[in-house]
């Protein structure tokens, strides 16, 4: 298959483009939730993305809640923000992060207003930047403007089979064209991560890699109580057929094909080395991990399921593909790309990975995903530990 | 092109995927390794489910099953050729 060179796309003023064009009303913590649905609720074609942190968080903790607040505003798949903070410096700081992408972002805080001023205030700013996003047309922009996150969820023996390697098919065909591609789930390499370490384009990176995974797993080794069963492996994942977490990450560790990964980024870090593979230190719960891909600036996401994950993000679309063909009949309203034929052998990997960025394109010019088309829009953001 | 039953990644592994809806009782399974693209035949002992393992050989207690060519865990209970492979006779060996 020949593949296209360019996909419909907003152009932003930092010269990124995006695959949707969003505008958010972000609350900086828990408490100003409801003032942010209250206007995302008065102004159409607005969303909310509450959530459940940003008070008395402290040190990494705080910086990572930051790198996500400002990150995801910053998302080239959204056009414009509104922010809406308790108190007026951490909101500021965020604004003035977001800001520095070109795109129009204003911040409100509460003390001293209240929520019905605040909503008034915030509601009209919001009603002038949707106004204005209406108006932006998808241009064509070169297909290394595709900025691919991937991550598996409800993985079986399926996955390892053919979703993931499906995915990996795509990397492989997409990689020499300039996109970027990040992959995550640290705990989920458990078991590869030596033969994952290899696939570091440098010493350096590998090196990263083994220092990121040693963490996490001193981490769980620290807080586990029994052998993690049910979590590590999930029951959805030993139903499906896998038995320990060596088998689910060698399974998992299929979606990068044969590429090389360039840098290790800390959760929510934008890549600055350019085109090319990326692995990020996530946790591998999907929608913390897709919300933390999507604050580092990713503008498509592509999951592959076996049992049946349903997730999906507010700002960037989830494309959810599957090799099980019982997840096909029996949820298929949540599958953008079938493959189970691979099973059957009535297709092939290469075959597969064509489909797939067929897909890609379709959703990159706009076609909703499943997950939209069904309203999933799981904000997770990771919490490192608890707050002072 | 006989159906395929099961599927195996590596020619090392000793154990293959099912990939029909369940293997039967003295089923005579069809497997293929993906690796070199050679055939096997081997005689499923259990009702196997879409998704599950089948032992390609004898395993006894401490052995270490193969899959992807890489080490996924041990057998803590033996395992005789053509039974199912999961969680009642293998584990981690990590955590």
């Amino acid at each position: 298959m020949e593949i296209p060179k360019s996909f419909l796309g907003y152009k932003r003023e930092n010269g990124r483009a995006g695959t949707r064009n969003h505008v958010i009303i972000l609350p900086v913590d828990d408490i100003s939730n409801a003032c942010a649905e209250a206007v995302a609720n008065n102004i159409k074609g607005t969303i909310a993305l509450p959530h459940s942190y940003g008070r008395l968080q402290f040190g990494a903790d705080l910086e990572l809640h930051f790198r996500t607040m400002i990150g995801t505003g910053s998302n080239p798949n959204v056009a414009a923000v509104i922010v809406i903070g308790i108190e007026p410096k951490w909101t500021k700081r965020i604004v003035d992060g977001i800001s520095k992408t070109g795109k129009p972002v204003e911040g409100f805080h509460i003390e001293r207003t209240g929520d019905i001023g605040t909503v008034m205030k915030a509601s009209k700013k919001a009603q002038e930047f949707v106004m204005w996003a209406s108006e932006k047309q998808r241009e064509e922009c070169p297909l290394s403007d595709l900025w691919i996150s991937v991550k598996c969820g409800e993985s079986d023996t399926t996955s390892g089979l053919a979703s993931n390697p499906t995915v990996g098919n795509l990397m492989d065909k997409l990689e020499p064209l300039g996109v970027h591609l990040c992959f995550g789930e640290t705990s989920e390499l458990t078991g590869a991560e030596t033969v994952c370490a290899k696939r570091g384009a440098t010493p350096e990176a590998s090196k990263k890699f083994m220092k990121t995974w040693s963490a996490y797993n001193d981490f769980i080794l620290r807080e586990a109580t029994d052998d993690l069963s049910e979590s590590q492996p999930t029951a959805g994942n030993i139903a499906g057929g896998l038995t320990t977490i060596e088998e689910k990450a060698f399974g998992n560790f299929q979606k990068i094909g044969s590429c090389k990964f360039i840098d290790v980024l800390e959760p929510a870090e934008a890549p600055t080395k350019g085109k090319g593979l990326y692995f990020m230190d996530t946790s591998s719960a999907a929608a913390e991990c897709v919300t933390l891909q999507a604050a580092a600036g990713f503008n498509i996401h592509l999951f592959p399921t076996g049992q049946g994950n349903i997730v999906g993000n507010p700002i960037e679309p989830v494309i959810k593909l599957t090799a099980n063909p019982l997840t096909v009949k029996s949820m298929g309203e949540h599958i953008d790309c079938d493959v189970s034929k691979i099973l059957s052998r009535e297709m092939n990997l290469s075959e597969a990975g064509d489909e797939l960025i067929k897909t890609t394109i379709r959703v990159a010019n706009g076609r909703l995903t499943c997950a939209e088309a069904l309203g999933h829009k799981e904000f997770v953001m990771t919490k490192l530990y608890r707050s002072a | 092109m006989s159906r395929t039953d099961l599927i195996i990644h590596d020619e090392k592994d000793n154990v293959a995927v099912v990939v029909i809806d369940k293997t039967s009782k003295n089923q005579e399974c069809t497997g293929w390794i993906m690796e070199n693209d050679k055939t096997i035949k081997i005689k499923s002992i259990n009702e196997i489910p879409l998704g599950h393992k089948i032992a390609l050989q004898d395993l006894k207690e401490g052995d270490t099953i193969l899959k992807y060519g890489h080490d996924i865990g041990k057998v803590v209970k033996s395992i005789k050729k053509g039974e199912h492979v999961h969680v009642q006779n293998v584990k981690t060996k990590k955590w």
